[in-house]
């Protein structure tokens, strides 16, 4: 088991490293104009990540970040069990909801914005519309899939549906679930995000568009770093703790 | 088979219908949102007029583009991947967290490389699209039963024959999902770029009206793109169940 764990961090290390190597050559073919090097873009970020102004983005953005994933979560984990149970609910829904996870949802953005106004609520919207897709999917197919032994045991037990889920569903379907908020907290983070990018005098996103409208290729490079390394490390911590859960399942 | 059909009839029904009345009775005001049946006409308006051809046909055509090269690309890499085992295990953290990263944080950069024209678009949808196809070509790749290309050896096949006859269509379904997802990543890729910044498309066209307070025009465009990927993805999706059901699978 450790051996492998070494493997994949060896792995990890090794395709960082790579990337890095694919950015600088990349570099020394555009040159300047279009790109700043690995190295400037990490003093630049050094340099960013100090200053007030950024703060400010950040906690704006991890603020509509958490409220969005937190709702995605409750909403999810409700509508997943509840399509779980009811089986007809569940048939008729699961593939309406699979096909909504397939459209372009940025073109719904402006509705939402007509709905809640620009500002927190509109993005907190958008991530949830994002992140809560996967959480019932996953939910659903967990619940779903309880082996039925268990549910034989709940029968015998008498207990009650609050108690059936409590002691019964739930432990059994946690590997499933946590999958699905894994993928609920990237697909959450990748709405709030997009949200900022399109309409937004705030946040991470909007510091991504105000780069490109000055010009400013060291700031859209730090602030696409910054994201990316954020994004791909907690989603490999995630991903950890996901196949060690499915491990002991 | 038919209950469902009257459940999901009912859902959609329940809430176009309740849409409608909400508009109509003045809980959602005119300026947020018109009654769906002022959309479907404005829709209907604004194809028969032919101004969105120009947009629509843009879409189209990058979209198409970024998925044959989606396609293409993640079905030769897939199957050398598939050979390369050092180099796929190199890749695994890259395949498995590569939809945790926003792809889309990527398209101010393209700008900058690329300028404001349809490559960083196609770009951007090219990327969303390519690593579903390469993971689940992968994984079809994987599941083709030894026994037939053991049997393929037999009968002395060549490799083009044993990509073709037993390989292509043993790994069928699971490259169709790849498929699928490939499809709606594109097109999400796409009118995604072209909403955050671009110079024309369907995108382009939403994010322009919202900017002009047009509802008339934004709405029905709204619509026209949920109908269009719910349509293809709904296509694609029955396809995909006759072939597993062909296979015996489920």
């Amino acid at each position: 088991m450790s051996e492998r764990r070494r493997h994949g961090g060896r792995n990890a290390l090794l395709l960082v490293a790579a990337l890095f190597a694919l950015w600088q050559a990349i570099y020394w073919a555009v040159g300047d104009i279009a790109l700043s090097s690995p190295l400037a873009t990490l003093r630049y970020t050094a340099q960013l990540v100090t200053g007030e102004d950024f703060r400010m983005h950040l906690s704006d953005t991890m603020r509509a970040f958490a409220i969005a994933f937190v709702l995605s979560v409750v909403i999810g984990l409700l509508v997943g069990f509840w399509l779980g149970f009811d089986r007809l609910s569940g048939d008729a829904l699961e593939p309406m909801i699979v096909t909504v996870y397939a459209i372009p949802k940025l073109t719904l953005y402006p509705i939402l914005l007509l709905a809640f106004g620009l500002g927190l609520s509109a993005k907190v919207a958008f991530g949830v519309l994002h992140g809560t897709i996967p959480i019932i999917l996953f939910t659903l197919g967990a619940v779903r899939n309880t082996r039925p032994i268990l549910l034989k045991t709940a029968h015998v037990l008498k207990l009650s549906r609050p108690q059936m889920v409590r002691w019964i569903l739930f432990p059994a379907a946690i590997p499933e679930i946590f999958t699905g908020l894994r993928v609920g907290f990237s697909l959450t983070l990748i709405g709030s995000l997009l949200a900022e990018m399109f309409a937004s005098q705030r946040g991470l996103g909007y510091l991504l568009m105000n780069g490109i409208g000055l010009h400013n290729i060291e700031l859209v490079m730090s602030v696409t770093l910054l994201i990316v390394v954020f994004a791909a490390a907690v989603s490999t911590l995630l991903l950890q703790v996901d196949r060690k859960l499915h491990r002991k399942g | 088979m038919k209950r469902l059909f009257l459940y999901r009839l009912a859902v959609v029904a329940g809430a176009i219908a309740l849409l409608e009345i909400f508009c109509l009775t003045g809980v959602i005001d005119k300026i947020t949102m018109q009654p769906p049946h002022l959309i479907a006409r404005d829709l209907y308006r604004l194809l028969a007029s032919g101004r969105m051809n120009g947009a629509i046909w843009k879409t189209s055509t990058n979209t198409l583009l970024a998925l044959v090269l989606a396609l293409g690309v993640g079905v030769v890499a897939a199957a050398l991947l598939h050979r390369l085992r050092a180099l796929r295990d190199t890749l695994d953290p890259l395949f498995a967290t590569y939809y945790a990263v926003p792809v889309f944080a990527f398209y101010p950069f393209f700008i900058v490389v690329f300028g404001l024209g349809d490559l960083p678009q196609i770009l951007i949808a090219f990327m969303l699209g390519v690593v579903a196809m390469i993971v689940n070509t992968l994984n079809g790749l994987d599941r083709v039963p030894p026994v037939l290309l053991k049997t393929g050896r037999i009968m002395r096949l060549t490799p083009i024959d044993t990509a073709l006859r037993l390989t292509l269509p043993a790994a069928g379904p699971y490259i169709l999902t790849g498929v699928k997802l490939a499809v709606a990543y594109a097109f999400i890729g796409i009118i995604g770029s072209e909403f955050i910044l671009s110079r024309g498309g369907i995108g382009y066209e939403i994010n322009f009206a919202y900017n002009n307070f047009d509802n008339a025009t934004m709405y029905p465009l709204i619509v026209l793109i949920l109908l269009a990927s719910i349509a293809i993805n709904t296509v694609l999706t029955r396809w995909e169940k006759t072939l597993l059901a062909r296979r015996g699978a489920r």
